[in-house]
């Protein structure tokens, strides 16, 4: 392999690296919420400062390559689709750390008189995660389409949750601020499934070099 | 040299043979099946290729991949060759050159070559000679003409002080656009450029750069290159060759962003050898 | 160490026999030259050039007619010989194809190579036996033998060190290719191809044996082109092998003489050339 096809590999390799580690504190983050596990909180807002350095990094790599190698074709779509995709991995971090210090205040305060079902909603977007990183590991843009799909899901169970809290809200109001809590946390997961979805759309233009951004209908 | 007519009469069709080429209208040259032997070896292998009207398009590929030699036969400078044979139609306008008067067609469609060669005469002379001896001299005067092409080539005002001072006194990157002025006196209405900055260094590259996006609007364009990101910069569609055949011609920002062909994506990638 | 020096050795030896050579050619010349100052530069005098021979013994005879022979002989040969040559080298750069340009090479080669004296006795069978007479025309003819080939070949010469990009330039622009020749080619050779006629003409000027069968000689001015002529070359032949010594001095002058015009002619020749190039560095 040349010096630059390294190079390429080496952005590609930080890239999936950085996508990994996410993908786990989001697992990380719905664990301390959902099993009230303190130490998966704390490991989460711990590698957070890893995250945001290979954010960094990639961009670097992306700028240096831009310049050393004027990329075309693949390369070009490879090094454009990295800059988008570590910012969103990025902000799907800085949403995990969210959800874990919202998990410790929660854990602080007495349960919900009525439990809420998180785990709809954190299946889906965690599938999303990892579906999304996969489809980028294989260059995969089918799978890429899937999960453009599995948004609207993701939509109606935050909905379904929603509705829920705002019942239980107006029959006991002690439980308003825990369920805010909750609330936002919900909120945060429906984030990290739209960032998957930017991630899906940009895999798709590095795959097949087209751009579905908003609009999807006219390109399935 | 020989040339085989096709055996059944080609029209020129306006319809493009790949989804990304533009045409409104008919294109201002077309190459339908071209087969080219130099003696017994057969460097082009049915190329078939459309050349819009006012528009630049590049050639690329590697070296010895038959783009130059492609391009000289769009003019027919290759007939000075010995033992070469061409097969299939080159229309102009819709008419086949292969058959017509050669040096009728060699003022429609003028050439620039690799390294610039101006004649050993001064500047002025250099760009008259082209009109002078088609002709053009009876309607039009000689300083006219010589101050138009200058113009059109960006040197004018470089020069317009030494017309009579010998062309050698020019710099090379000067001389090249000597050579582009020589060539646009006698009104090409298709102008070939055979790599023609590959001699010059980066400076008097972008002037003949920037002269040529200025110049498609009065004349069709066809740059062959192996500067990659200079076909990125100033065609609007990209044929790349490779071992004689044309393998893909499509939009330029096609071809660079999202090429078709996987030959094509790795000659552009560097991938190649 | 001891390779090194021997290495060393070895190259100043053959340095200093090159150098030892070269310095026997270079001397050669300036011999030749100081000869025929010696001997012959007493004789050159205004009457050298304008009186005619007169019988030995007699003082105050010069060479005028030869003089005026030679020229007109070299000036015939060269108006017949240099335009065939001249054209006869643009066949063959420009035009030649495989076998029929192969073969006016060749030929042109062997003409070349021919003896002179074989040359001069050819032009006396098939001009002298049958008009029965010796004549300046005889003599231009067969010095223009020899001319042709070797300005069709230095022709040819020249016109091949044009680049074929310079013809490609115009062929590309709309001309044909007799135009290309006339406007580009030739005039960017034209100074080597001046060069190359320049030095034909001096080489023929000297050549003695075909005029021997041919103009012969005349110890005064001939009146046309039909009669023997005297030349400088047949003169110093003459006088050389005649017995007397007032004849050998006059044949001294007139090889000086001789040798001072080819030598103008040669310097003339280097002088255009140097001049600029017409091709570009």
């Amino acid at each position: 392999m040349r010096p630059f096809e390294e190079d390429f590999k080496h952005l590609n390799d930080t890239l999936q690296e950085m996508g990994a580690l996410v993908a786990h504190s989001i697992q990380r983050s719905v664990l301390s919420i959902v099993e009230k596990n303190e130490d998966y909180a704390h490991q989460v807002i711990r590698d957070e400062s890893r995250v945001d350095q290979m954010e960094i990094q990639i961009d670097e790599m992306v700028t240096s390559l831009i310049v050393r190698e004027q990329p075309m074709a693949r390369d070009m779509r490879l090094v454009v689709s990295a800059i988008k995709i570590s910012t969103d991995l990025e902000r799907m971090g800085d949403l995990a750390v969210h959800i874990a210090e919202r998990a410790l205040s929660l854990m602080m305060q007495p349960a919900l008189p009525e439990p809420v079902n998180f785990g709809e909603i954190a299946n889906l977007v965690e599938s999303m995660v990892l579906s999304s990183l996969e489809s980028f590991v294989k260059r995969d843009a089918q799978t890429a389409r899937g999960i453009l799909e599995m948004d609207n899901a993701v939509d109606k169970a935050r909905h379904g949750i929603q509705r829920k809290l705002i019942e239980l809200m107006q029959k006991d109001t002690s439980t308003i601020v825990r369920a805010l809590d909750y609330l936002i946390v919900a909120r945060k997961l429906e984030r990290i499934g739209d960032h998957a979805t930017n991630i899906a759309e940009d895999v798709i233009f590095l795959a097949q070099g087209v751009d579905v951004r908003h609009r999807v209908a006219e390109v399935a | 040299m020989a040339v085989k007519q096709p055996q059944t009469q080609m029209r020129p069709t306006t319809t493009p043979e790949t989804s990304g080429a533009v045409q409104t209208g008919a294109p201002k040259m077309r190459a339908a099946g071209i087969n080219f032997y130099y003696g017994k070896f057969r460097a082009l292998h049915d190329v078939s290729l459309e050349f819009a009207t006012n528009k630049v398009t590049a050639l690329i590929g590697p070296s010895g991949c038959g783009k130059s030699t492609f391009l000289r036969n769009l003019n027919r400078i290759n007939e000075t060759l010995r033992d070469t044979r061409i097969e299939g139609e080159i229309t102009l306008d819709g008419e086949n050159i292969l058959t017509r008067d050669v040096t009728e067609i060699r003022r429609r469609i003028g050439m620039v070559f690799q390294r610039p060669n101006p004649f050993p005469k001064s500047i002025f002379d250099n760009i008259i000679y082209g009109p002078r001896i088609n002709g053009m001299l009876k309607t039009i005067s000689a300083a006219d003409i010589v101050e138009k092409s200058l113009r059109r080539a960006a040197l004018w005002d470089e020069v317009k002080d030494k017309l009579r001072e010998s062309a050698y006194a020019l710099s090379g990157g000067q001389q090249q656009r000597l050579c582009i002025a020589r060539a646009l006196a006698v009104d090409p209405e298709v102008l070939l450029l055979d790599e023609p900055c590959s001699a010059l260094d980066p400076i008097a590259t972008a002037k003949i750069e920037d002269l040529l996006v200025g110049l498609k609007s009065q004349c069709t364009i066809v740059i062959v290159t192996h500067n990659m990101q200079q076909a990125a910069r100033v065609a609007d569609t990209t044929g790349f060759f490779l071992l004689g055949r044309l393998i893909e011609h499509d939009k330029t920002d096609t071809i660079f962003k999202n090429p078709s062909k996987k030959e094509t994506e790795d000659y552009i990638t560097g991938r190649f050898g | 160490m001891s390779r090194n020096a021997r290495r060393n050795g070895v190259n100043a030896f053959m340095l200093g026999l090159c150098g030892v050579c070269a310095f026997v050619t270079v001397s050669t010349l300036f011999v030749i030259l100081g000869y025929l100052v010696f001997n012959g530069a007493t004789s050159v005098s205004l009457n050298f050039f304008t009186k005619l021979p007169l019988p030995p013994g007699k003082d105050g005879g010069g060479m005028a007619n030869a003089i005026i022979g030679s020229a007109q002989i070299v000036i015939v040969a060269t108006l017949i010989g240099l335009p065939i040559g001249f054209f006869s080298g643009i066949y063959l750069a420009e035009y030649g194809g495989k076998t029929f340009a192969f073969l006016v090479r060749y030929v042109a080669d062997l003409l070349n190579g021919i003896p002179s004296i074989v040359i001069g006795i050819f032009a006396w069978t098939v001009i002298v036996v049958p008009t029965h007479h010796f004549s300046a025309l005889a003599g231009s003819l067969a010095l223009s033998l020899m001319l042709i080939p070797i300005t069709a070949r230095s022709t040819e010469q020249f016109l091949l060190e044009v680049p074929r990009s310079m013809r490609e330039g115009s062929l590309a622009l709309g001309a044909n290719k007799w135009k290309t020749i006339a406007s580009v080619i030739v005039p960017a050779a034209r100074k080597g191809i001046m060069t190359g006629m320049i030095l034909g003409v001096a080489r023929i000027s000297g050549e003695t044996a075909p005029l021997l069968f041919t103009s012969l000689n005349n110890q005064y001015f001939s009146t046309g082109l039909s009669e023997p002529t005297a030349s400088l070359p047949v003169m110093i032949f003459q006088r050389a092998i005649s017995p007397y010594d007032d004849y050998h001095r006059q044949a001294w002058a007139a090889g000086l003489v001789l040798l001072a015009l080819v030598l103008l002619a040669n310097i003339a020749a280097r002088t255009v050339i140097s001049r600029g190039t017409s091709l570009p560095k």
